[in-house]
C-alpha cells in the first residue's frame, strides 16, 4: 500500500464543487477542486498550523479548554455531547501525567462518510486539532482509530504524519513551546461496535471490542489504566478554526434558530438527483438540504421518509422535512440528528425489507457481549424476515414492539441495541400497515392440536 | 480454540463450502509447523513499539500474517502469541472476533461488498444476485477456482456513490451487476 499520486479518491464529490470560503466553511475551505489531499505546504499556505501556533505559543491548556467550552463544540460522532465538557473531565491532579488522546476515526454508521472526506483530503486539518486538544488535555500521545477499510485514508495520515514530524509539528518541544505530543495511525480490522468509545479503547489495547462498564469514565481510567479522551475526527477538525477565530466569530456561524454552533458537515443520500456531502451551519433546515442541495428525489420516485443521520436515528415522514437540523431541532419531530448525514427513503423500499436489512446489519454487528442485544437483535431479524416472505404470525408485530421497548436506552450494556431498535421503533409507528401486510391470514389450526399453545406474548406482559 | 473448520484442505480454497468435516475432520493444531518470516517478526517487533504493551500489537500482527499469506492459519496463534507473551486463547479470541482476520483459507482476491441500509436502496442486492447467477458465488463463499472470496462489509462510508463494494483495497461506487463483472477481469 502505498500512495498513487492523482489517485481519485472515493471521498472526491459535492464537498469539493460548492463555493466555500474561509469565514464560512472552516472544514472544508482548504478542499481543492480536484480532490487531491491538502499537504503540508499547500495547507500551510492556507492558513494552516496558525492556530496551533497560537495555542501552544500564547495559550495554557484550561485556556484552549476554556474556549472550546464557550464556543459550544458539541460531539460530532453522532452523541452531540459538549467537548469543552468532556476534556474538563480529564482530572486535574497533575501528577497524573500519562494521558491518551484517541482520535475515533471508525467510521461505519450505515450512511456516514464525513471523516472520510476530512481524512483523505484534509489530513494536515485532523493532526492540527489533536495537536491544540492534546495541548488542552495534556496528553502525550495520540493515536488516530482508523478502520481498516479506509486504505487511502491511512497512507495519506501515515504521509501527514511524517511531514509534520519533520517539521517539528509533532514530537518533542513542539514549535519550541516545550509541549511534547506523538502521534500514531492504528488501523483496525472491522466490526461496528469498535466505533463504541469503550469498545475502542479495548480494540487499541489488542483486545475483543466489548464495550466496558462506565464508570469509570475513559477521563478517569481510559487506555491502559490511563486518563484518555475520545473524540470524533470532524471534532477534532473544528478546533484549529475555533482557537484560531475564536467564540464569537464560531458562533455567528449557525443560522437563526439553531441552539448548536458551528457548521457540520451534512448529506443526503439514497435516490436524490444529487447525493453528497457539504459543510452547512447548523439551522439549515432538512428541507433546504434536500431541495436545494441534494435536488429532490429523481424522476419516478417519491419520497416517502427519511432518516436524519445514521442507521441509529429514527425514521421521519416528508412533512418532517421543515425541521430545522441541529440536536434541539430533530429532537422537537421526535429523534436524533446523530451525525446528520440524511437518507431518503423512496417509494419502491418497503419498510418491513429496508428494517429487516437494518436490522440484520445490527445482529450482524452485536459483539455478543449482553443478552438484550445479542439474542434480542436476531430475534427481530427472524420475525421481520418472516413479515418480508407473508409468513408472520398474528402476534408479530406486538413481539416487534416489546423487543424495541426491551432493547431500549438504559436496558443493555452500550447503546449498540437502542440504536438498532429506534429506527424499528419509528418505522412501526410511521408504516404499521406494511408490517401488518406480512402477516399471513390467521387461522386457527393451533386448536386442533392438544398441548399447543397460541403464542400469548403479548397477554403476559 | 474456535469452533470453526480447522481442516487443511488448502489444495482446494474453497473455504466452508469445500469442508466436510463431520467430526473427524478436526486437525488439533500444530505449533511447529510455522514458521514467521524474518520480515513478518520484524514488522511484529516494529509495532509493538507504538504501545505501551505488546498485546496491543496482536491485531496488527494477525494483519502482518495475513498479508503475506492471504489468512491467518492455526500455527500462527500460537507463534504470535509467543512473540507478544500472551496466551494463545487470547490470540485466538481477537482473531476470531474481528471480521476482516481471515481463519481460513481465501480467494486471491476479496470482493467486500456493502450491505448497509443506504446500498440496499441503490440495488446491493442485485450486484448480489449478478455474482451468485455468473459466478456461482455467495457472501462468505470462495470460488471453486479460488479467484474470489466475496464477504459483506460494514457501510464503507460511500453512501452518495453506492451501492459501494471493495475489491482487495480499491473502492468502487455506483457499479451494475455488470459494470461489476467486467470490473472484476482486472483481478486475475
Amino acid at each position: 500500500m502505498s500512495l498513487q499520486p492523482n489517485k481519485t479518491l472515493a471521498s472526491l464529490g459535492t464537498a469539493n464543487r460548492i463555493a466555500r470560503a474561509p469565514e464560512t466553511h472552516p472544514l472544508t475551505w482548504r478542499l481543492r477542486d480536484d480532490g487531491q489531499p491538502v499537504w503540508l505546504d499547500e495547507y500551510q499556505s492556507k492558513q494552516g498550523y496558525e492556530a496551533a501556533r497560537k495555542a501552544l505559543g500564547q495559550m495554557s491548556p484550561d485556556e484552549i479548554v476554556g474556549t472550546v467550552k464557550d464556543a459550544g463544540l458539541k460531539g460530532r460522532g453522532g452523541a452531540g455531547f459538549s467537548t469543552g465538557v468532556k476534556w474538563g473531565l480529564m482530572p486535574k491532579d497533575e501528577s497524573m501525567n500519562i494521558r491518551y488522546l484517541l482520535c475515533n476515526a471508525d467510521e461505519m454508521e450505515p450512511n456516514t462518510y464525513k471523516d472520510r472526506l476530512l481524512m483523505e483530503q484534509l489530513p494536515h486539518l485532523l493532526i492540527e486539532g489533536m495537536i491544540i486538544s492534546a495541548r488542552a488535555l495534556k496528553a502525550y500521545r495520540g493515536y488516530i482509530f482508523l478502520r481498516g477499510e479506509y486504505v487511502d485514508a491511512a497512507i495519506h495520515l501515515r504521509r501527514a504524519v511524517e511531514e509534520a514530524k519533520a517539521a517539528g509539528l509533532l514530537g518533542k518541544n513542539i514549535l519550541g513551546s516545550g509541549f511534547d505530543f506523538e502521534l500514531f495511525v492504528h488501523t483496525g480490522a472491522g466490526r461496528y461496535i469498535c466505533g463504541e468509545e469503550t469498545a475502542l479503547i479495548n480494540s487499541l489495547e489488542g483486545r475483543r471490542a466489548n464495550p466496558r462498564a462506565k464508570p469509570p469514565f475513559p477521563a478517569v481510567s481510559g487506555v491502559w489504566g490511563k486518563p484518555t479522551c475520545v473524540n470524533n475526527v470532524e471534532t477534532l477538525c473544528n478546533v484549529p478554526a475555533i482557537i484560531g477565530n475564536g467564540v464569537a466569530w464560531y458562533q455567528g456561524l449557525a443560522l437563526p434558530g439553531s441552539e448548536d454552533h458551528g457548521t457540520k458537515l451534512m448529506g443526503f443520500s439514497g435516490k436524490v438527483n444529487n447525493p453528497g456531502l457539504w459543510e452547512l451551519p447548523f439551522g439549515i433546515t432538512a428541507r433546504e438540504l434536500f431541495e436545494n442541495y441534494a435536488g429532490g428525489m429523481k424522476p419516478g420516485y417519491r419520497l416517502k421518509a427519511w432518516q436524519p443521520g445514521g442507521a441509529g436515528t429514527g425514521f421521519l415522514l416528508p412533512e418532517h422535512l421543515d425541521a430545522q437540523m441541529y440536536a434541539g431541532g430533530i429532537g422537537k419531530v421526535g429523534t436524533r440528528m446523530g451525525t446528520g448525514l440524511a437518507m431518503a427513503v423512496d417509494d419502491s423500499i418497503n419498510m418491513v425489507g429496508l428494517l429487516r436489512n437494518m436490522e440484520e446489519f445490527f445482529a450482524r454487528e452485536s459483539c455478543g457481549w449482553c443478552t438484550p442485544c445479542r439474542d434480542g437483535l436476531p430475534w427481530s431479524v427472524k420475525i421481520l424476515r418472516a413479515l418480508e416472505r407473508g409468513e408472520g404470525q398474528p402476534e408479530d408485530l406486538a413481539t416487534l414492539e416489546q423487543l424495541v421497548s426491551f432493547l431500549g436506552p438504559g436496558k443493555t450494556f452500550c447503546a449498540h441495541a437502542p440504536g438498532a431498535v429506534e429506527p424499528l421503533g419509528s418505522a412501526m409507528k410511521y408504516f404499521r400497515s406494511e408490517f401488518e401486510a406480512g402477516v399471513k391470514a390467521p387461522h386457527d389450526n393451533h386448536k386442533l392440536f392438544k398441548g399447543i399453545q397460541p403464542n400469548l406474548l403479548g397477554e403476559r406482559w | 480454540m474456535s469452533q470453526q473448520c480447522q481442516c487443511k484442505n488448502t489444495s482446494s480454497p474453497a473455504g466452508q463450502s469445500a469442508c466436510q468435516s463431520k467430526g473427524d475432520g478436526f486437525v488439533p493444531s500444530q505449533k511447529d509447523d510455522f514458521v514467521l518470516s524474518q520480515a513478518e517478526r520484524d514488522a511484529i517487533e516494529h509495532e509493538t513499539h507504538h504501545y505501551e504493551d505488546p498485546r496491543a500489537a496482536s491485531i496488527e500482527a494477525l494483519k502482518i500474517v495475513q498479508q503475506a499469506r492471504g489468512w491467518v492459519p492455526d500455527g500462527a496463534i500460537h507463534t504470535i502469541a509467543a512473540e507478544l507473551g500472551i496466551p494463545a486463547s487470547d490470540v485466538e479470541g481477537v482473531a476470531t472476533f474481528y471480521s476482516q482476520i481471515f481463519r481460513q483459507p481465501v480467494g486471491r482476491h476479496i470482493i467486500r461488498v456493502c450491505d448497509s441500509m443506504v446500498c440496499y436502496i441503490n440495488g446491493h442486492e442485485q450486484l448480489l444476485a449478478g455474482l451468485k447467477e455468473v459466478m456461482d458465488l455467495a457472501p462468505g463463499q470462495t470460488s471453486p477456482d479460488g479467484r474470489f472470496t466475496l464477504l459483506p462489509v460494514c457501510c464503507l462510508g460511500n453512501c452518495d456513490k453506492g451501492p459501494a463494494l471493495m475489491i482487495d483495497d480499491d473502492t468502487y461506487g455506483g457499479l451494475d451487476a455488470v459494470s461489476l463483472l467486467k470490473t472484476l477481469e482486472a483481478y486475475p
